[in-house]
């Protein structure tokens, strides 16, 4: 791996990775790609995250949906875990608690495939911070 | 159209509203175009049940089951909103017609938090192109350590493990002081009972930590950088060293980091569990190998710390704020938050509360908020009793409190303190003198015994207290159970004895009258201490089912099938098990 040897080369380094983000969420195929991350902290993986995981990555590849499935930290949910937050291209993410092997099955079948919502969206309850703009 | 099953919303029809609104949708032959979805709880709980339209954003608050009729006539049909259920702005008193606005309804906002449960703490990728490093490049281009450090004062940063120190202050104390090799250490020993902020950080944004490190070593001269972890965080650790070994192949780490000349790097280093570790000092002598136990400050570890070296010791969340903030500015930081608490605290919400979890919320918020809205209230409708903040060191808070905006100064006053960020929720069956042995029970176990307050006089206090749950303790007691108190917070070496008397002495200030009912009329009013209550049968309610005689696990319960039955009390050992069987309200606990 290369080294980053200055501020210049930092930015650069973050508008490549970034451009490279939006690459991936755009994808090829014209209905895009699907991205879904699993809150994997201490927590989610105790009530079972890391079944809901490999269940998510060998079901979509199973069943032929283009795909990204990673791993992030807590979200705040721990009374809803496991959880997992969904993607589809052009759209808000939507995050689904109480996610067992079934439900992540409906979740691929109702919401990944046909946009159609389903019970247990977790509402995002908190405000984000702008993190580029000085203010 | 989502319609909030959360508890609080559920306590207030919620599910009638969901039922009705699919009635209406099929009346008006719309259930093909319009899904109504159940979700989780909105953080909004004061103004439910909720109903939130998308993708036209539509918030609604109050919404009674009888209001489907009309929400799918008018906005459903004919895509006109029903203004009388619209948020009204408490400010400007407009209703708000696009919740994408409502920013106020969010009670929590993420800093230190601020990339947990969104990036791949385990890809450094993710978090340089979420800003990720900027900070530290911009300090290292850009900013003399000085110039660095008057910006962390100006932010008015606090520490966020329990003191409150104000970081900058710290920082410039350290870089003042002379020594061959000045440390960097990050405190990662979280010994609260029920805290998991530190790990929750750790977890999931571990460069945030390295990051702010090597910004901190940077403004006072140190190159090392140590972080105390305890061995118990196996997943926090496993990430932490992932996020050092990528951080080393960026140079990130190590010598000359983005070319400015500047070399500094991190090690781990593992703690066995012990509280006493977390206090800086102990954490230190861990560290070199000696026994984890506290020394008396002054030398302060900016003085002499690790290895007798200058030595500044920061907390995790500490350390996550600080890349923020100088990405964003100090103004921008101070402007949130309340004149002498700048920023936001993490608190691990747990105990008798709907939606246990980690939440980040503003300083100056109030309990209320915290409990009745972010935390969905008190579970199975009971009713609120205490909270408690501060863990083992701090207290515990009642009604009157609620409306206190929470900041490190008025947690103090209330007879609390901010500790860590652990916080607990107790109900109507939580007895406050219980309460306090639990706590006591911890500090006896966790006291590294090197000085005799603590050592002899918390073990003093447990016995009192175990002596008045069990009703035997009289009038002079009491006394003696706020005078010993006294007694260890004067005298204790260390933080830890010099705070564990605080959960005795909140609950006497505040539930006098438990402690009262315990030693007067040896009876507990939560009815929780087993030695105080007795379990009975009554008469009128008993139909005779025999669960109760099946599930006594000393068969202390005699009756015949569909006879009364009754409870042999001098068996029973109070295990609760008829209580929770018998369907019919005819155990009583007396
Ligand atoms: C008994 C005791 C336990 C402590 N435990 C912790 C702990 O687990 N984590 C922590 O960061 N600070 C803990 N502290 C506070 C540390 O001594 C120290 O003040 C803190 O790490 C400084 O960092 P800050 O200024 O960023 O808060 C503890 C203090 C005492 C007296
Ligand atoms: S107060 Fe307690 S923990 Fe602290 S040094 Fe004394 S005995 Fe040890
Ligand atoms: S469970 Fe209740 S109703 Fe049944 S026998 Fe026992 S006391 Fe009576
Ligand atoms: S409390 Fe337990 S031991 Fe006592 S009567 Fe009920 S079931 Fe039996
Ligand atoms: S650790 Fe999973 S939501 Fe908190
Ligand atoms: S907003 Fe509905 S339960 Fe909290």
């Amino acid at each position: 791996m290369t080294k980053i040897k200055s501020l210049a080369d930092l930015k650069k380094k973050k508008e490549d990775l970034q451009s490279k983000i939006a690459l991936r969420e755009k994808s090829d195929t014209p209905e895009g790609r699907v991205l879904v991350k699993v809150a994997m902290a201490t927590c989610g993986i105790a009530s079972g995250s890391k079944e809901v995981m490999e269940y998510m990555v060998d079901e979509l590849d199973k069943r032929n949906i283009d795909a990204i499935v990673t791993q992030t930290g807590c979200m705040g949910y721990c009374y809803a875990e496991p959880t997992i937050e969904v993607k589809l291209p052009d759209q808000e993410p939507v995050v689904y608690g109480y996610v067992d092997t079934r439900k992540a099955d409906e979740i691929i079948e109702k919401y990944i495939r046909n946009q159609e919502l389903v019970d247990g969206i977790i509402p995002v309850n908190y405000q984000t911070i702008e993190k580029d703009k000085e203010e | 159209m989502l319609v909030c099953a959360g508890t609080g919303c559920r306590a207030s029809s919620s599910d009638m509203l969901y039922k009705n609104l699919n009635k209406e949708l099929k009346e008006h032959d719309l259930q093909d175009d319009v899904q109504v979805v159940e979700t989780g709880c909105f953080g909004f709980c004061e103004k439910g049940p909720i109903v939130k339209v998308i993708p036209d954003n539509t918030f609604y608050v109050s919404v009674t089951p009888e209001d489907a009729k009309e929400i799918v006539a008018e906005h459903a049909l004919k895509g006109r909103q029903v203004e009388r259920l619209l948020y009204v702005d408490p400010v400007n008193k407009k209703h708000i017609s696009d919740s994408k606005g409502m920013g106020f309804y969010k009670k929590q906002i993420r800093i230190a938090l601020r990339n947990c449960g969104l990036i791949d703490p385990e890809s450094i990728d993710e978090y340089l192109a979420a800003d990720g490093y900027e900070a530290l490049g911009k300090v290292l281009s850009e900013m003399t350590p000085e110039e660095a450090i008057q910006e962390m004062i100006d932010s008015g940063l606090r520490g966020r493990g329990g003191g409150g120190f104000p970081t900058g202050v710290k920082w410039q104390i350290a870089s003042k002081v002379e020594g061959d090799q000045k440390y960097v250490v990050c405190n990662a020993d979280e010994g609260d009972p029920g805290a998991f902020m530190d790990r929750s950080i750790l977890e999931g944004d571990p460069h945030s930590v390295l990051e702010a490190m090597v910004i901190n070593g940077y403004c006072i001269g140190a190159t090392k950088g140590l972080i105390y972890i305890r061995a118990e965080y196996p997943l926090a650790i496993e990430r932490l060293k992932i996020a050092i070994r990528q951080a080393r192949e960026y140079g990130l780490l190590g010598t000359d980091i983005l070319g400015s000349g500047f070399d500094f790097d991190v090690e781990i280093r593992y703690g066995a569990g012990a509280f006493v570790c977390g206090e800086e000092t102990a954490l230190i002598h861990s560290m070199e190998g000696e026994r984890g136990e506290p020394t008396f400050k002054p030398p302060f570890p900016a003085q002499s710390g690790y290895l007798g070296m200058p030595t500044n010791v920061n907390n995790v969340e500490t350390f996550a704020n600080i890349p923020v903030i100088y990405n964003k500015g100090a103004k921008w930081f101070a402007s949130i938050g309340t004149e002498k608490s700048k920023g936001t605290k993490v608190f691990a919400l747990a105990g008798k509360i709907n939606n246990v979890g980690l939440i980040e919320v503003p300083m100056g918020i109030t309990l209320r908020e915290v409990i009745f809205e972010i935390g969905g209230g008190i579970k199975d409708g009971k009713k609120f009793r205490a909270v408690q903040t501060g863990g083992p060191s701090g207290g515990c808070l009642t009604d009157k409190h609620l409306d206190t905006p929470i900041d490190f100064d008025n947690l103090i006053e209330a007879g609390s303190m901010m500790g860590s960020g652990g916080m607990i929720v107790m109900d109507e069956d939580d007895c406050m003198v219980s309460v306090a042995k639990f706590y006591l029970d911890f500090t006896v176990e966790e006291s590294c015994g090197k000085c005799s307050p603590c050592r002899v006089g918390n073990k003093r206090l447990y016995e009192l207290l175990e002596k008045i749950t069990q009703g035997k303790a009289d009038k002079e007691d009491l006394d003696n159970l706020r005078n010993l108190s006294m007694v260890i917070r004067d005298t204790s070496l260390c933080g830890l004895g010099q705070t564990s008397p605080n959960p005795v002495l909140s609950t006497m200030d505040n539930f006098m009258e438990e402690y009262d009912a315990h030693v007067e009329d040896q009876r507990c009013p939560a009815g929780s201490c087993k030695e105080l209550i007795r379990y009975e049968i009554i008469p009128e309610n008993c139909v005779g089912c025999t669960a109760c005689a099946r599930n006594c696990p000393v068969n202390c319960i005699a009756g015949e099938r569909k006879q009364l039955h009754t409870i042999d009390q001098s068996l029973c050992i109070k295990c609760n098990a008829c209580f929770e069987k018998c369907k019919f309200n005819a155990v009583a606990i007396v």
